[in-house]
């Protein structure tokens, strides 16, 4: 536990030596507010004292924000050879994962937890349901660890980041769209296994104030799929 | 701890990069391991610290295999990768902070070792900056400081005099030789002047397989086998001089190298030495012996021989 805490600081602590992490809290509290406050179907225009419109926005900001930060997560270590020095400390490989992991959950907690302004201001103008604005933090939070731990798994696979942040995003896409696109394609089975792999579905769900626990279980799974995938794609080196 | 290596193999696709290595180091030794390029130290090095898995055969550190408890074992490594990887955005401190904090460093204890292998590796002047910013040679002790900050009793060392000035070599060296005399290190190298400076034992190894193990004079010993030396006899004709040594019994072959300044090279007979009957010579006849050098087998020939082939 304690190895993994150490690993998490030095990550979060190199997001903010690298300024990665200032850059992505500017860019993802400027694109929220900008479109929650100011443009588009933004607060003044709905009429409505409702998150809902932040939350639609994060939901792409994110998608988009969170491989940006997981590409170099394994993929810088294992083109400078850092993994070795890594590796070969008393940590296994589990721990270093989920580590990194944490690293990322923690700065997307940090960037969320700026937009609580937002949720504040709301509720001084108007009547806020607040329970749908703590499920719609809750749904981001759990949509993130499941981008986090995609992202990480491509960062394992490769050592070029370029490659890391696409094949996250390809990877990404699928839940994040082509799933709930497809799934209205195809009647009976089909049509429902995809609903039930589309991410956005599952974070309708919860965002609308519904904590079902098969929603729960979606999002755990995934996560614990990618971070499981990590491990393995960094152990493999003991196997050729 | 002791590092026992049994039957050790690894390939990589159909190309063997080590071949059944069998060989131990003692706590309190320093095994030099030489090989050309692409021979199978690297492998060998990183099957040890546990970073790649075994092939084949096994590796016990202590009492306890590698392959069983590995993760356990990291702690009393102390493994500087071949090329020296580190954090390049981390300053000195923070980075050797973060490996006693992973090497499971006492919290209170940490403080103390940075400031020990601060001083210890000569990095005082640089330590607030960043790893970035540092000279190579900066960089190697940086290296050597994150391999010992947690105290480890095996130290495994790839190439730790790479890219260090002669005054640092000859630092490092006197540092590994001192930790040595407690600790159980292998280290490889290219350098092999190092290799005697520093190692008990010289381990070469050429495709995978081992090709010479023992100290550098035994090496020797077996490389030559006949003792060579070179003489200056003074005060006396060159001719005479030829024939009374080829007159001696213990020596083989005697050739004039110079005849005006009387040198000659002298090689005595398997196994005998010739040294004193030389002496006792140039004393009855009252000539002056003002030169006398054995000659060594270079470690540099030995290697060449043993790998060339």
């Amino acid at each position: 536990m304690h190895t993994i805490w150490v690993i998490t600081k030095r990550e979060l602590q190199s997001f903010f030596d690298s300024l990665i992490a200032y850059i992505m809290l500017v860019l993802f509290l400027g694109f929220s507010g900008f479109f929650t406050w100011l443009y588009g179907s933004d607060i003044f225009l709905v009429g409505q004292a409702s998150l809902e419109g932040f939350f639609g926005i994060a939901f792409w900001t994110l998608f988009f924000f969170i491989p940006a930060l997981t590409m170099r997560l394994l993929a810088e270590e294992k083109k400078t050879g850092t993994i070795e020095m890594l590796l070969t400390k008393a940590v296994t490989d589990r721990e270093v994962v989920i580590g990194k992991f944490l690293s990322t959950f923690l700065l997307i907690s940090i960037a969320l937890a700026f937009t609580l302004p937002y949720a504040i201001t709301i509720y001084n103008i108007g009547n806020l349901d607040v329970g749908q604005v703590v499920c719609g933090y809750i749904g981001l939070l759990l949509m993130s660890g499941v981008y986090i731990s995609i992202g990480l798994y491509a960062s394992s696979i490769t050592n070029n980041q370029i490659v890391a942040f696409l094949s996250a995003l390809f990877i990404g896409l699928f839940f994040h769209l082509i799933f709930d696109v497809l799934s209205g394609n195809f009647t009976g089975l089909i049509g429902q296994i995809l609903s039930t792999l589309s991410l956005s579905n599952h974070f309708e769900s919860i965002s609308r104030g519904v904590m079902d626990t098969r929603d729960l279980i979606y999002f755990f799974s995934i996560m614990l799929l990618g971070l499981f995938l990590s491990e393995l794609s960094l152990t493999k080196r003991n196997l050729d | 701890m002791d590092i026992n290596i049994e039957n050790l193999s690894k390939r990589y696709g159909s190309q063997k990069a080590v071949d059944q290595l069998s060989f131990e180091v003692k706590t309190g030794e320093i095994l030099g391991f030489l090989g050309p390029n692409g021979a199978g130290k690297s492998t060998t090095m990183k099957m040890i610290t546990g970073y790649i898995g075994i092939g084949s055969g096994e590796v016990r550190i202590g009492d306890k295999s590698v392959q069983e408890f590995g993760d356990e074992l990291k702690k009393h490594i102390g493994y500087l990768p071949e090329n020296n990887p580190l954090y390049l955005d981390m300053p000195v401190i923070d980075y050797l902070g973060f490996c006693a904090a992973l090497q499971g460093v006492a919290k209170e204890k940490i403080e103390e070792r940075i400031r020990l292998m601060v001083r210890m590796c000569g990095l005082n002047a640089e330590k607030h900056k960043k790893i970035g910013e540092l000279s190579k040679g900066f960089r190697q002790r940086v290296g050597l400081a994150q391999a010992m900050i947690h105290d480890p009793e095996i130290l495994i060392l790839d190439e730790p005099t790479t890219g260090l000035d002669p005054n640092q070599i000859v630092e490092i060296r006197k540092l590994i030789r001192e930790l040595g005399k407690e600790k159980t290190v292998i280290l490889s190298t290219h350098i092999l002047p190092e290799v005697e400076a520093t190692c008990d034992r010289i381990l070469i190894i050429n495709k995978g397989k081992i090709v010479a193990n023992g100290t550098a004079e035994s090496l020797r010993k077996q490389a030559t086998g006949q003792e060579i030396l070179k003489l200056r006899i003074e005060d006396g004709a060159a001719d005479q001089i030829l024939h009374e040594l080829r007159r001696i019994k213990s020596v083989d072959l005697v050739e004039v190298m110079d005849r005006s300044m009387n040198r000659f090279e002298l090689q005595s007979r398997t196994g005998a030495s010739s040294k004193r009957e030389v002496f006792t010579l140039c004393v009855d006849k009252g000539w002056v012996l003002t030169e006398l050098i054995p000659i060594e087998t270079r470690l540099e020939d030995i290697f060449r021989n043993l790998t060339t082939n």
